[in-house]
């Protein structure tokens, strides 16, 4: 059971920074940290395609929806197991959302994925916009009204450690792929298509496997979302959720995982930490800023915060040198 | 980034000073941006001008009023987000809510659940008063008056085959539109044609041509004035002549000055009617003028009485606990509002009647009212 | 019958109103590729500029041929300059950096626009003056044809040819290929590359004002989102008909209007926009680069 420490240490990690912020904190900065490990989710499992596979999804919200309606439809609707045993219930239908994803991401990544670059953009978008058109028009889905009354996790610690749990699993398991000499694979592709083909890799069939295993991940958070918000509607999945996960992905250095974390903590805390100065100006300038950080992010630093390098990568390169 | 980090990070401890304990702070989130902003902002502005008036005439229990207002961009979960930091970070003791129903079945639950009384000025959807018993609103529901248009429809202008266009796009549209459709049907009518648009749109003439071939007596457009002035001239042009009609999205001055002539004559149901000799509703529509320089529309209306009437359950309440001044409001009873005479019900609705207006040019032509 | 007839009118309408802003799109990514998504916010820019000028000479009392064209100029300056300040302060520190990088950054300034736009402008719509009164110019019995839907049609086939004639016939348009093929080697044979970068930017634009007023004209409601919607629209017909390629991106914002009037007349109203994204992704999966795109074959 040797390959479980390191997960099991992570998760002993998470579980103390839960504790920390169960008691340290109100209920908005909890609100805010459940939102964070939701988006953390979706920057890692874009990261895999955009990232590492270097193929251009901007349809994730599309999946996150599809997550998001199979949890709150399942997890009010259908109860198989005693009270006592809802959270392994929870557990089975968010595993069920991230596969009806996936489902989609296969349906719509076996197609498309052999259009390249702003092509396969423009298809992303388009499938994720179809999906939301289709939800607004389903009215057992409640349409535009949206679909509340999905049953929560209750206390703040048990949604965190209920995440923490699918975060760890998301992480450890695009780590291991990517640093197997199958997930090279698909670094191959991104690097240099025609090489990789040349090598006797099957591009098509590395893109589609790095596509359908980032649609599951955005169901996941989907569900988390679902229960997190116990409300949900089309609005909360437009083209600009999809243009937030690109842009964690993007600002966290493109294929680095720790870097897609740090970048999901700082987009979803930014517009919250100018929350302030509203008071201070008296009109809602959060949005001016965001998007002037944006620009100069980009431009100042445009490989990224971490720049294609993990958080241990840095640590190996600064501080162990020093030492 | 690096430098910026410590700046954020005093921003945000400043929010956190400790307010004056002479003050009452009420809360509010609504849609300052996004696409839904000219709502918000409309709403909004009735609220503040409500305690600023409340305030200049010496406050609540000698206490003044101190409104956060929060920006939640059209978001539900900004929504969610604001009305949780209202609450625990601001310690308001009341919110007010946003316009979109959407926005408050996502921040209904938590107001309930820290047991924060919430009044929500124009959400009309059913289901948001029943996150429990801390939810209040100030307006009729969508089935009200979706009934009430259905009624005026066929009884009034007696019409006989109508067609639908709504915004899909938009909850309160897709409301009313499917009461209007069962109502009028029960009372004998026919729809002919129910065809949808998406807010944002600007051309609208393939649903409208579709609609013309069906030849309906009146066509039924329960959007918001955004849209519906461009409508109207687009229905005009493709010689459609029959009467339009909508709901209290339509009300604002904006909907005549995009419309032109093209919307005159056409009926929409609304809260209260500006021709009112009632004084309540001269002097709101005196003072907003003045302080503002736009004449109000509905969700100002709204927004004004919401916001009285919170301050009212205050005033009464014993103490400033969220369970006096829950008890308070339900109370309410024939409070004399600018839109109308307001009691909450036993679910927390205001149950009040409704008016159906004409346009005509600038003025809007009281037809008449109908009663719950 | 006539409805038929009505819809083609209708469809063709819509599409010459995405034409106009498609080409915008089509023009930077054609000698750039890189997608300029803050181009239906310059776009809007355009309108409020016009708006304001409009007011200001009070032209909404006198509407005409003059006033017409003097808010068109108005409003393709304010877009023309927009557009050089874009390129020179937000993509030009770009150059060398990854596509997905730029792509970024036009997305902050697209947000930025937006977000400033309703700070400034105010969040609620307003009214565009009457610059021009539409009249009918045909009616076959319940059928009219419209002085402004040809006005749009007319002036979107004029850009398109003006851009054609720009980029294959003078001797910048050539530059622009140039760069367009290959910056480095344009750079060494003495072409100025960030003039001609700056330049195409210029024009896109104002083609972007152009497009502003016209449409300001025809539905006289303009709000500091009015980009977001139609300019998603355009730019998918741009790519529906070959992004980089002019003729296409009147080609493919034609069908997009054509298609989006036949779906809703003969299909389903609710899903017009499902079914408009579903055309392209047919004719994309049939036809990798657009209708009118070279798929060029990656050479080693």
């Amino acid at each position: 059971m040797g390959f479980l420490k390191r997960p099991f240490l992570a998760f002993l990690a998470l579980a103390a920074l839960g504790l920390i912020v169960n008691f340290g904190f109100n209920a908005y900065i909890q609100l805010i940290v459940l939102f964070i490990l939701v988006n953390c989710l979706l920057s890692m499992s874009l990261n895999l395609v955009n990232g590492y596979t270097g193929q251009f999804s901007l349809g994730h919200a599309g999946f996150m929806a599809i997550g998001a309606y199979f949890t709150a439809f399942t997890s009010s609707k259908i109860h198989f197991l005693p009270d006592s045993l809802q959270l392994l219930e929870f557990f089975v239908f968010i595993f069920g959302a991230g596969l009806a994803a996936a489902l989609a991401g296969f349906i719509v990544g076996l197609p498309s994925l052999r259009l390249k670059g702003d092509y396969l953009a423009i298809v992303t978008l388009g499938f994720g916009e179809i999906i939301r058109v289709a939800l607004l028009n389903m009215d057992f889905l409640g349409g535009p009204r949206g679909y509340s009354g999905i049953p929560s996790f209750g206390p703040f610690m048990v949604s965190f450690l209920f995440a923490s749990v699918w975060i760890l699993i998301c992480f450890f398991t695009i780590w291991r792929i990517v640093h197997s000499s199958h997930g090279r694979g698909f670094l191959s592709v991104r690097e240099d298509e025609i090489a990789a083909e040349a090598m006797g890799i099957n591009t098509t069939e590395m893109k589609v496997k790095a596509f359908v295993l980032s649609s599951f991940f955005a169901g996941v958070a989907g569900g988390l979302f679902a229960h997190f918000t116990a409300f949900i509607s089309p609005s909360s999945f437009t083209f600009l959720q999809s243009v937030n996960a690109v842009i964690m992905v993007v600002l966290g250095g493109m294929g680095s995982m720790t870097g897609a974390i740090v970048a999901a903590v700082l987009i979803t805390a930014l517009p919250e930490l100018l929350r302030p100065l509203q008071d201070l100006t008296g009109i809602d300038l959060r949005m001016v800023i965001y998007s002037l950080a944006l620009i100069l992010m980009m431009i100042l630093r445009p490989q990224g915060l971490f720049g294609g390098y993990e958080l241990t990568d840095l640590w190996r390169k600064y501080v162990r040198r020093s030492a | 980034m690096k430098r910026l980090l410590p700046i954020l990070c005093v921003l945000f401890f400043l929010g956190a000073c400790t307010k004056n304990t002479n003050e009452i702070v009420i809360g509010e989130y609504d849609s300052l941006t996004g696409s839904d902003a000219t709502f918000g902002l409309s709403s909004n502005k009735g609220v503040r001008m409500a305690f600023d008036e409340i305030n200049d005439a010496g406050g609540i229990k000698g206490k003044k009023i101190s409104l956060i207002t929060l920006d939640d961009q059209g978001k539900n979960e900004e929504a969610a987000s604001a009305t949780t930091r209202l609450i625990t970070h601001n310690k308001v003791i009341a919110i007010i809510g946003g316009v979109a129903s959407g926005r408050s079945k996502a921040a209904a639950p938590i107001a309930q659940a820290h047991k924060v009384p919430f009044v929500s000025p124009s959400s009309t959807n059913p289901d948001v008063t029943k996150a429990g018993d801390y939810i209040f609103r100030v307006c009729f529901i969508d089935p009200f008056q979706g009934l009430v248009m259905a009624k005026f429809a066929r009884e009034n202008l007696n019409l006989k085959k109508v067609a639908i266009l709504r915004d899909v796009k938009n909850d309160y549209s897709v409301g009313l539109s499917n009461v209007f459709k069962r109502e009028f049907a029960d009372r004998g009518g026919q729809i002919v044609a129910d065809l949808s648009y998406q807010a944002g749109d600007i051309d609208f003439k393939a649903q409208l041509t579709e609609i013309r071939s069906k030849s309906p007596d009146g066509i039924y457009i329960p959007g918001y004035y955004t849209e519906v002035g461009l409508i109207a001239q687009q229905a005009r042009q493709l010689g459609i002549k029959a009467p339009l009609m909508g709901g209290d999205g339509w009300d604002s001055d904006k909907l005549s000055e995009i419309g032109k002539q093209a919307i005159d004559g056409n009926y929409y149901s609304n809260h209260y009617t500006t021709e009112s000799a009632d004084p309540a509703v001269t002097e709101f529509i005196k003072k907003f003028k003045a302080k503002y320089n736009e004449t109000p529309d509905a969700l100002a209306a709204l927004g004004y009485d919401a916001a009285r009437i919170l301050a009212q359950a205050i005033e009464r309440a014993p103490d400033l606990s969220g369970k006096a001044i829950r008890d308070e409001l339900a109370k309410t009873k024939d409070f004399p509002g600018v839109t109308g005479k307001i009691t909450l019900n036993e679910n927390r609705d205001a149950v009040k009647s409704a008016v159906i207006i004409q346009v005509e040019g600038k003025n809007r032509k009281f037809i008449t009212t109908i009663n719950p | 019958m006539h409805d038929f007839v009505q819809h083609i009118i209708n469809g063709i309408s819509l599409g010459s109103i995405y034409a106009l802003i498609a080409l915008g799109y089509t023009m930077v990514y054609g000698i750039l590729k890189m997608i300029n998504f803050a181009h239906s916010d310059v776009y809007m820019i355009g309108a409020f500029a016009a708006y304001y000028v409009a007011r200001w000479l009070g032209i909404e009392a006198q509407p005409g041929i003059a006033s017409l064209l003097m808010l068109i100029l108005v409003s393709m300056l304010a877009c023309g300059f927009l557009g050089f300040l874009i390129e020179r302060f937000a993509y030009r520190p770009l150059r060398k950096a990854p596509k997905l990088n730029i792509l970024i950054t036009a997305i902050g300034v697209s947000l930025f626009l937006q977000y400033s736009g309703q700070v400034v402008f105010g969040a609620d719509p307003k009214v565009f003056p009457e610059v021009m009164t539409d009249y009918v110019l045909l009616t076959f019995g319940p059928v009219e044809l419209r002085s402004f839907d040809l006005t749009v049609l007319g002036v979107s086939l004029v850009a398109m040819l003006c851009l054609e004639f720009l980029i294959k016939k003078t001797k910048v348009g050539r530059a622009m290929r140039a760069v367009s093929s290959n910056a480095l080697v344009a750079s060494m044979l003495g072409v100025n590359t960030d003039k001609i970068i700056a330049f195409t930017f210029v024009v896109g634009s104002s083609l972007a004002g152009v497009g502003s007023v016209l449409v300001g004209m025809k539905y006289p409601k303009i709000d500091p989102l009015m980009g977001m919607m139609i300019g998603l629209k355009a730019f998918v017909a741009a790519v529906l008909g070959g992004i980089g390629n002019i003729g296409g991106a009147v080609l493919g914002a034609l069908i997009m209007g054509l298609s989006e009037e036949m779906v809703v007349a003969y299909l389903s109203s609710t899903y017009r926009d499902a079914f408009a994204f579903g055309i392209l992704i047919v004719i994309l999966i049939f036809k990798p680069a657009g209708l009118l795109g070279k798929y060029s074959v990656e050479k080693v």
